[in-house]
């Protein structure tokens, strides 16, 4: 019954490639990690485990799918990515790495040129994202793409330059093996796809890979207990950190109706298996800020390409960055249970810690988020100790609306690691709202939102500086968007730019 | 510039015996095709003897507390578990104090004195296993009073780990007193993870016997054998202790590698099975020490000149729960709270202090950054009180090199170059112009501000305790004149094994295919001392080269006695061995050599000359020499948030005649971002239960690639032979470029500064958070610290 469909078009049983060889598993723990099926089951141990949480990239491997004609190169981390989650994908780790013919691959032979490996067991994670940051698509020639594509690769040896300069290298190499064999690839991925609804129950629990947004419908009103896992990039925690046990997942990262980017004129609608990668650019489009910072700023390009928008809405974290952003956009969530469906805003759905507004059964099937008009602005910074793949101390989000006069129609200010919820800053919105945007809408503002917080204390900063930062990114807002006499710098890494961007060392 | 033999550029030209590649070459690391491959072996990577266990240890869940009772019996349960074990399954000494101080359990028995402590270990089938397994232990404490940070101890009194130690000369009393200006101040130097990215791990293998073979990621290969033989009670020929590479050391598995090696051990000698033991990243984190945070209070006079008359200072340290490595940490501090300046009158003291906290050990630079910490804090108090450049003060205090040079241990300072280092460096970066464009940026920027500081670092170099300063080789060359290099160093990136390999080969002549490293065991070269303390390329290089030679030596007595030459006329080049005008194969001669009976394998031995030191009564000479470097570094800080980027940082390195110019490059400019990382994105918080809240990468940040400088300039000093007979006169690059990153902050404190008018100095601790940074702003603008 593996093999093909049985009867009433199930399949029982995933299928995927794993470099030239093709894996059909039938009973994989539904949670089995790739790392560890790779390491353990498999015994490739190229692939490293440097913290098991997504936080280091030692572990990181591409995972080529095939999305309509073309095939998508995504490097993910293979230690909260679960086996159960690949059906249908072509994985690839660094044992692949190295042509037929024996030769190091381009990136490979840089790191080995520019002297990029010292201790060397970050080494085999770091060329995995090199590899696939070359097969991105647009990738800028500059340092700063470079940044990016490697923020969610720790190293402690080198001190990243001579990664760099490989990197740098490797940009200007020719085309790699995988090049010649896009086509092998395609086909047989294409081969897989049968557009059926998997199940597989074994003694490790229960897998359901729904065919579409109706399947997974009746699957939650099956069993409402059932867990959803888009890209598990918080789940996948829960197992290697947390331990827990999952009877029964349901994967729908793969979902075609789910993985649905609408844009137009009005905005933006991302189906609940959108990346964060995916949608960048459709958000880039509608919340214009400069280089769409605070979206490269969510987790790294390993985290955004697995984890979902949706996901990191449907988790009710108190610290997931984009639930503020989207929420002072305007953003609506459409929630669906059984056929039954509904739209709230955004910020109703979180509740209270640990609580969110959703029935057994229902889940979130989509985010909608209205593109601003001309007259309003939006902005979000986050600020955390470390600029790159770090949990926000502090995020907060700004939309504000200008009437013809020059007054601020309305406003919409929300905040994230300021409550058990990302909230809205009610006060400070009325603190704004009528007013013109000068210094004393600016003092008001800043006084208000010391009423609409009690932050706490933790690891990440203390309530003071969650407090008085807060005020402060009303002030940034107002340096970056008030009146022109107003405006100043207000980026430490804007300000570094000119000089980084053409670095002699 | 990379040509096809495995070197890239700034090696010799070749010829003359200098073989390309060979040491002072910039020969690439010599695991580096593997290590971009996958395919370079780490001890989790190696495949696991038949039916080997999986162990996870058991750790507390409170800071100080008597144990009253242990229920495991749920653990046991699991399915998977084949036994768990405690103290009472140790064969012979439960304690693994590596100074003989007794006063570090292996598992905790009645007591436990930190969170994160093991007290139990469980072994399953599975990691996985083992994992869920032990979550099920059910522990009753009864709490006892928890002591947590260098204020509590003081407050209560707390023991000493160690003895203080006291560095004196002159009279400092008197020279604060007649000083024209004096100030007062205190710094707080927080403490570092050290964040190797392969975690703590260890396989142990049963033998017959009692023999027991242990693969450990260890610094220490020797000292984790005496640990695995004290713990199982048996001779230390019994235990074998190998260890290929490690996914970086840092210091970090010097000592505290020893817990998981003694573990595997323990449960493979009580099962017959092998054992391994890789620790999840938050029990590692949990259970390991790090660097030692600081509470330094110095006292300083000074004259209107900006030279410093006198400085008494006080280092009080968060040593954690047990001695450890804490006792020549602290020291080590001391014999850096001058970095590179003269003290006329001087008194430094050290408070190791216990605390209910991981037991903080060896991280790279080993307790001297937090000292020169300290020097650039009192350098930057005279510049304020002055109103000179900072390196104004800097430059009229430097050592000199036939007067001001006694150190405050009372050495004498012979090869002090800080005096040019530092112009040449400003010269290279152009600080005047630059450091007079932050001023004039500053003005005008309402949220943004630069600053910029040159730091100098002068670092001794030998353990401080003078017997570790000993190294021995081993070196096989075989029939076909493959050449087998074993020392007892260890490789944890750094690429000692690769310089090894560079002296063989200059020695005699081979390139890379010819010279292979074999992995470190105490099976091979015996009674080692840790690759600590940057001495690794110093010690067993010239312990590869006394092997080398005398192998070197046979062969040109039996070369010279066999083609009937002149020794003197025997040569080792790259293109063959010249004998008088007979150029052979290098293999050809090894041939004939077995032929006639020639030993070709040779241990060598090496011990350091000049160094000794008296702890007692501060005497004696401590260091072979110094190596010395200084940075500029320039930042940018944001006034709203605390955010901070380095912009640009120069530095110039003095690595002597570097043995390999590419991997010492790779040392600096490593070294440097770990030391920024150090003192400002990186913080330690444990919660008031005692708990490490900062566990895992998620919420301690380690610099990502964005950190990192975009502007980056390296250079070594160039013609700058070690004035000392080091191997072929070059200096160790492990520690001091970490120092390095005391010019971050110090930039920072320079851009803080600025808020109100340069006029105080911004007493800026580390961390440098964003927080920090914030917070010292509001303190400079508002004068008052924020609640």
């Amino acid at each position: 019954m593996i093999e093909g469909t049985d009867l009433t078009g199930i399949r029982h049983g995933i299928r995927f490639y794993v470099g030239n060889e093709c894996h059909t598993l039938a009973d994989v723990a539904p949670t089995r990690t790739l790392l560890d099926w790779l390491r353990e089951d498999r015994g490739l141990t190229g692939t490293k485990e440097g913290c098991n949480e997504g936080d280091c990239g030692a572990c990181t491997v591409l995972v080529v799918r095939l999305e309509g004609d073309r095939l998508v190169w995504r490097a993910v981390n293979a230690c909260i990515q679960f086996v159960s989650m690949l059906d249908g994908a072509q994985v690839l780790t660094i044992e692949d790495m190295r042509a037929p013919d024996g030769s190091l691959h381009p990136v490979q032979q840089a790191m080995v040129d520019q002297h990029g490996s010292q201790c060397g067991f970050c080494t085999p994670g770091f060329v995995m994202s090199m590899v696939a940051g070359r097969k991105a698509d647009g990738l800028a020639q500059d340092e700063h793409a470079i940044d990016d594509m490697l923020a969610g690769n720790l190293c402690r040896c080198t001190g990243y330059a001579p990664i760099v300069r490989a990197m740098r290298q490797a940009m200007q190499a020719g085309p790699d093996h995988f090049d010649a064999m896009a086509g092998e690839i395609a086909d047989r991925l294409r081969a897989l796809c049968d557009g059926a609804t998997v199940e597989c129950d074994g003694p490790a629990g229960r897998l359901t890979i729904p065919a579409s947004a109706d399947a997974l419908a009746q699957a939650m009103m099956a069993d409402p207990d059932a867990r959803i896992v888009a890209g598990a990039t918080d789940v996948g925690l829960w197992v290697t950190k947390g331990m827990r046990n999952l009877p029964h997942v349901v994967a729908i990262g793969q979902v075609p109706d789910l993985r649905r980017i609408e844009c137009d004129g009005d905005g933006v609608y991302l189906g609940a298996a959108v990346t964060w990668q995916e949608a960048r650019a459709a958000l880039a489009d509608i919340l214009p800020q400069p280089d769409t910072e605070i979206i490269r700023r969510i987790g790294s390009v390993q985290v955004r390409n697995s984890g979902t928008v949706c996901g990191n809405i449907a988790n009710g974290s108190p610290i997931g960055d984009g639930p503020p952003v989207l929420i002072a956009a305007g953003a609506k969530l459409h929630l669906r249970r059984g056929d039954a469906r509904r739209v709230i805003a955004l910020e109703d759905f979180f509740i209270d810690y640990g609580r969110q507004d959703r029935a057994p059964g229902e889940f979130v099937e989509g985010v909608s988020i209205p593109r601003p008009g001309a007259e309003t602005v939006v902005r979000a910074w986050k600020v955390s100790k470390r600029f790159d793949q770090d949990i926000s101390a502090i995020l907060g989000a700004f939309s504000l609306t200008f009437a013809p006069d020059g007054a601020i129609a309305s406003a919409r200010v929300a905040f994230g690691g300021m409550a058990a919820t990302p909230r809205r800053a009610t006060r400070t919105e009325a603190a704004l709202e009528g007013h013109m945007w000068d210094e004393t809408t600016l003092a008001a503002a800043r006084q208000a939102i010391m009423d609409d917080f009690a932050p706490i204390t933790d690891m990440r900063a203390s309530d003071w500086y969650r407090r008085t930062v807060a005020a402060n990114l009303l002030t940034r807002l107002y340096a970056d968007c008030g009146p022109e006499s107003a405006r100043a710098d207000i980026s430490v890494r804007a300000a570094c730019a000119n000089a980084g961007g053409h670095a002699h060392g | 510039m990379a040509d096809g033999n495995g070197f890239a550029n700034a090696s010799p030209t070749a010829g003359d015996g200098i073989v390309p590649g060979g040491a002072s070459g910039s020969l690439r690391h010599e695991s580096a095709a593997m290590h971009v491959q996958g395919s370079a072996a780490y001890i989790d990577d190696l495949p696991e003897p038949r039916g080997t266990l999986h162990l996870v240890p058991g750790l507390s869940t409170r800071a100080h507390a008597r144990i009253l009772s242990m229920d495991l019996e749920a653990v046991r349960q699991v399915d998977g578990v084949v036994g768990v074990y405690t103290a009472a399954d140790i064969p012979g000494d439960n304690q693994i104090s590596p100074v003989g101080k007794g006063d570090e359990p292996l598992l905790a028995t009645t007591e436990v004195s930190f969170y994160g402590q093991p007290m139990f270990v469980v072994a399953a089938t599975t990691r996985g296993a083992a994992r869920r397994a032990v979550r099920l232990a059910k522990v009753e404490y009864e709490d006892l009073p928890a002591i947590l940070n260098v204020a509590e101890a003081r407050a209560a009194g707390s023991p000493l780990v160690w003895r203080p130690m006291e560095m004196k000369r002159g009279d400092v009393e008197a020279g604060l007193g007649h000083a024209p200006r004096r100030l007062s101040g205190r710094v707080i130097v927080g403490g570092q993870e050290h964040f190797y990215l392969e975690g703590q791990v260890a396989l142990a293998r049963p033998g017959e016997e009692g023999e027991m073979h242990v693969t450990s990621s260890t610094q220490h290969p020797t000292e984790t054998q005496h640990m695995v033989a004290h713990v199982l009670d048996r001779p230390a020929n019994l235990v074998t202790v190998e260890v290929r590479r490690m996914g970086g050391g840092f210091g970090g598995k010097e000592t505290q590698a020893n817990a998981c090696a003694c573990l595997a051990a323990l449960v493979a000698d009580r099962t017959g099975r092998a054992a391994k033991m890789r620790l999840d990243r938050d029990d590692d984190m949990t259970m390991t020490g790090k660097r030692h945070d600081f509470v330094i209070d110095y006292d300083v006079g000074f004259t209107d000149e900006g030279q410093i008359v006198a400085v008494d200072m006080v280092l009080a340290a968060r040593c954690g729960w047990s001695a450890d490595l804490s006792g020549p940490v602290i020291d080590r501090a001391l014999f850096h709270a001058d970095n590179a300046y003269f003290y006329p009158d001087v008194r430094l003291r050290s408070e190791p202090l216990r605390t209910n906290t991981q037991s903080n050990t060896a991280y790279r630079g080993f307790g001297g950054p937090q000292g020169v910490v300290a020097a650039e804090r009192v350098i930057e108090e005279i510049a304020f009180a002055t109103g000179l450049d900072p390196l104004e003060v800097r430059q009229r205090n430097v050592y000199g090199t036939h007067d001001r040079n006694v150190t405050p241990y009372n050495m004498v300072v012979e090869d002090s170059i800080t005096a040019e280092l530092l112009p040449e460096l400003a010269r290279r970066c152009h600080y005047v112009k630059r450091r007079q464009a932050c001023r004039a940026f500053n003005v005008d920027s309402p949220y943004l501000r630069r600053g910029i500081a040159i730091t100098p670092v002068k670092f001794g170099i030998s353990f401080t305790a003078t017997h570790y300063n000993q190294a021995g080789a081993l070196v096989h060359v075989y029939t076909d004149g493959s050449v087998q290099v074993n020392h007892g160093g260890t490789e944890m990136g750094q690429g000692l094994h690769t310089k090894m390999v560079q002296v063989a080969m200059r020695e005699l002549g081979l390139g890379t295919d010819q010279v292979r490293i074999t992995a470190t065991t105490t099976g091979k070269v015996p009674n080692t001392s840790a690759t600590a303390a940057s001495s690794g390329a110093d010690l067993n290089g010239m312990a590869v080269l006394d092997a080398v030679r005398r192998i070197k030596r046979r062969l040109v007595e039996f070369a010279a006695a066999h083609w009937n030459v002149g020794e003197d006329e025997v040569r080792f080049a790259p293109d063959g061995v010249h004998v008088g005008h007979r150029v052979i194969a290098f293999a050809h001669l090894t041939r004939q050599a077995y032929f006639a009976r020639v030993s070709m394998s040779a241990n060598g031995f090496y011990k350091t000359p000049k160094i000794s030191w008296n702890g007692d009564t501060g005497q004696g000479r401590p260091f072979y020499y110094f190596a010395y470097g200084a940075a500029c570094s320039e930042v940018v800080i944001d006034l709203l948030t605390g955010e901070m980027k380095i912009d640009r940082v120069d530095i110039l390195h003095d690595a002597g005649q570097s043995l390999n110019p590419a991997l010492d490059i790779g040392q600096i400019e490593g070294g440097f971002v770990q030391g920024a990382g150090w003192l400002t994105c990186e913080e330690l918080v444990w919660d008031k239960a005692g708990r490490l809240r900062t566990h895992a990468p998620s919420t301690y940040k380690i610099p990502a690639c964005s950190d990192r400088p975009w502007v980056f300039n390296v250079e070594l000093l160039e013609n700058a032979p070690n004035r000392e007979y080091t191997i072929f006169r070059s200096k160790a690059v492990g520690e001091p470029p970490f120092v390095h990153g005391v010019s971050v902050l110090q930039a920072v404190s320079d851009a803080l500064a600025s808020l109100d008018g340069y006029r105080t100095c911004p007493r800026l601790d580390a961390p440098a958070t964003p927080e920090m940074i914030l917070r010292v702003a509001e303190r400079m603008r508002h004068g008052n610290p924020p609640a």
